[in-house]
């Protein structure tokens, strides 16, 4: 085995450690990135994929126009969609579940929508306690809907130029 | 007189228990903040945080965890020895804490200040390892038993190195009671300590340390990535509670004994007026709060060590070192440079 100094005088006097203790040293005292979140939160995009919400035109109408297409594009089947003729003629949902156990927020059901009807909201805490709780029905949907109209339809606008 | 009469028939035990009270309470305290402090530091060098929840910035995060861990139940595995499952975790805390019998917190401030003090505390740590090596044999499950015959084969290649490490202290001490080890150490300031003619010692001695109470870099026997938590893999409730509570003693133990061998005990940096006037207690205490800093600071700093890269350097490279330096120490103390030794 060859000996070389200079390698020895690294290993005893464990400069190596040392210089990586530095480094860990000294992000000691950097500032810390941490977001504390209840009363911190990460900026958000106008694209989030949070809890659903089926939306509303401006004259109080519910969008959606019971075609099936998220029903059908939904790849965890997490959306039931039952339908029957309304009195004025036109198709309408009687049921619209979405079991948000089973959903993975990809979005597709928003991007399939013709008529911009079930969306994603920026929402993203909320829970269930018992089973079955985070089986959303129309009602539901549509409640959220009201409730977060004013940035829904913002953040559709923000996005209309990319879709 | 009055240390006579607290010395005689029943006094004699009642003082002993207020004295193992008065050490072990703050240990125990200690021990609890000392898991506080770790997941604080890790965090700040991980650019984090840490638990800053409960209480004031985190600091009664350590009594939650405690309670939980009380109200947790301790479930014993079906094929598991039930007898020596759960007296492993006593013996495992019992050797951390009896270890503390014999530390010098001052000039004659000890438990007992005993004369082999020194080969005690070497013979209580040695026995720590029965408690890791037991609960792994009892949990009979294949990553507890690894882990237990990593922890038997770490400490029995690191207990040598960190014996001969010692044997220089000796050398220059001539004694083996720790107060009388400090006591050798007096003078000037930092550069009459062990630590600088003893360089290599006082290195092997800490990093022997760190493995022996089977800390990052060297905690293979708990290695979560290649046998999920070694050793402890079963137990739960305060039963795990006694291990860890065992391998944070431990921790400060091997950072206080290394302090009263090598850094001076008790004793001010700089010997003048300003520094000496702060009590020899708060010197103590703030040394072995360093090297306790330094134990964190590894952790947080170094990847672990492939199993076979321990056993190297343990066998291969600080034995060797330690054997070494121990003649060059011999040699010197048969020299004038005696007297500056001494």
């Amino acid at each position: 085995m060859q000996i070389r100094p200079k390698q020895w005088f690294k290993t005893f006097f464990l400069t190596e450690m040392l210089r990586g203790m530095q480094l860990t040293g000294r992000y000691f005292f950097a500032r810390k990135i941490t977001v504390q979140y209840p009363e911190e939160q990460t900026p958000q995009s106008p694209r989030f994929r949070g809890l659903h919400a089926l939306r509303r035109y401006e004259n109080g109408e519910e969008r959606c126009i019971a075609c099936k297409l998220c029903e059908a594009v939904c790849p965890a089947m997490a959306i039931t969609i039952e339908s029957e003729q309304r009195s004025d003629g036109t198709r309408r949902t009687t049921r619209y579940d979405i079991d948000l156990s089973k959903c993975i927020f990809c979005g597709l059901c928003e991007e399939s929508c013709p008529v911009d009807s079930i969306v994603e909201s920026r929402v993203l805490s909320y829970h269930g306690e018992i089973r079955g709780d985070l089986i959303y029905t129309k009602d539901m949907l549509l409640a959220n809907g009201d409730r977060l109209e004013a940035e829904l339809a913002a953040d559709r606008e923000a996005d209309r130029a990319y879709r | 007189m009055m240390h006579d009469f607290y010395q005689t028939g029943w006094w004699a035990v009642i003082w002993s228990i207020i004295k193992i009270l008065i050490v072990v309470v703050p240990l125990l305290l200690g021990v609890a903040y000392l898991t506080l402090a770790e997941r604080k530091v890790i965090g700040y060098m991980q650019v984090r945080l840490g638990p800053n929840r409960v209480g004031f910035r985190g600091s009664l995060q350590p009594i939650a965890d405690a309670l939980k861990l009380m109200f947790k139940e301790v479930i014993i595995p079906s094929s598991a020895n039930r007898f020596l499952f759960l007296a492993a975790p006593v013996l495992a805390f019992v050797p951390a804490l009896l270890v503390w019998a014999a530390v010098p917190f001052g000039p004659d401030v000890a438990i007992s200040n005993m004369n082999a003090g020194l080969l005690y505390v070497l013979a209580i740590a040695g026995l720590g390892v029965y408690g890791i090596i037991v609960a792994g044999w009892a949990s009979n499950s294949k990553y507890a038993f690894l882990g237990a015959m990593r922890a038997a084969a770490q400490l029995v290649a690191y207990e040598i190195a960190m014996g001969f490490a010692l044997v220089g202290v000796l050398m220059l001490a001539q004694t083996l009671n720790l107060s009388k080890i400090v006591e050798a150490q007096a003078g000037g300031g930092f550069w009459s300590w062990y630590w600088l003619p003893l360089f290599p010692f006082f290195l092997v001695y800490f990093i022997s340390g760190v493995a022996e109470t089977n800390r990052a870099p060297f905690d293979v026997a708990e290695g979560e990535s290649e046998i999920v938590a070694g050793f402890h893999v079963e137990y739960s409730g305060m039963a795990f509670a006694l291990f860890f509570l065992a391998e944070y003693a431990n921790m400060i133990f091997v950072s206080l004994l290394t302090t009263v061998l090598f850094l001076g005990g008790w004793y001010a940096p700089i010997n003048t007026p300003l520094l000496t006037w702060i009590p020899g207690l708060v010197w103590l205490l703030l040394k072995t709060a360093f090297l306790l800093y330094v134990f964190l600071w590894i952790r947080a700093t170094f990847p672990r060590y492939r199993y076979d890269q321990i056993m190297r350097l343990g066998w291969k490279v600080f034995i060797p070192v330690t054997i070494a330096w121990i003649v060059v120490v011999g040699i010197a103390l048969e020299t004038p440079m005696r007297a500056i030794l001494r």
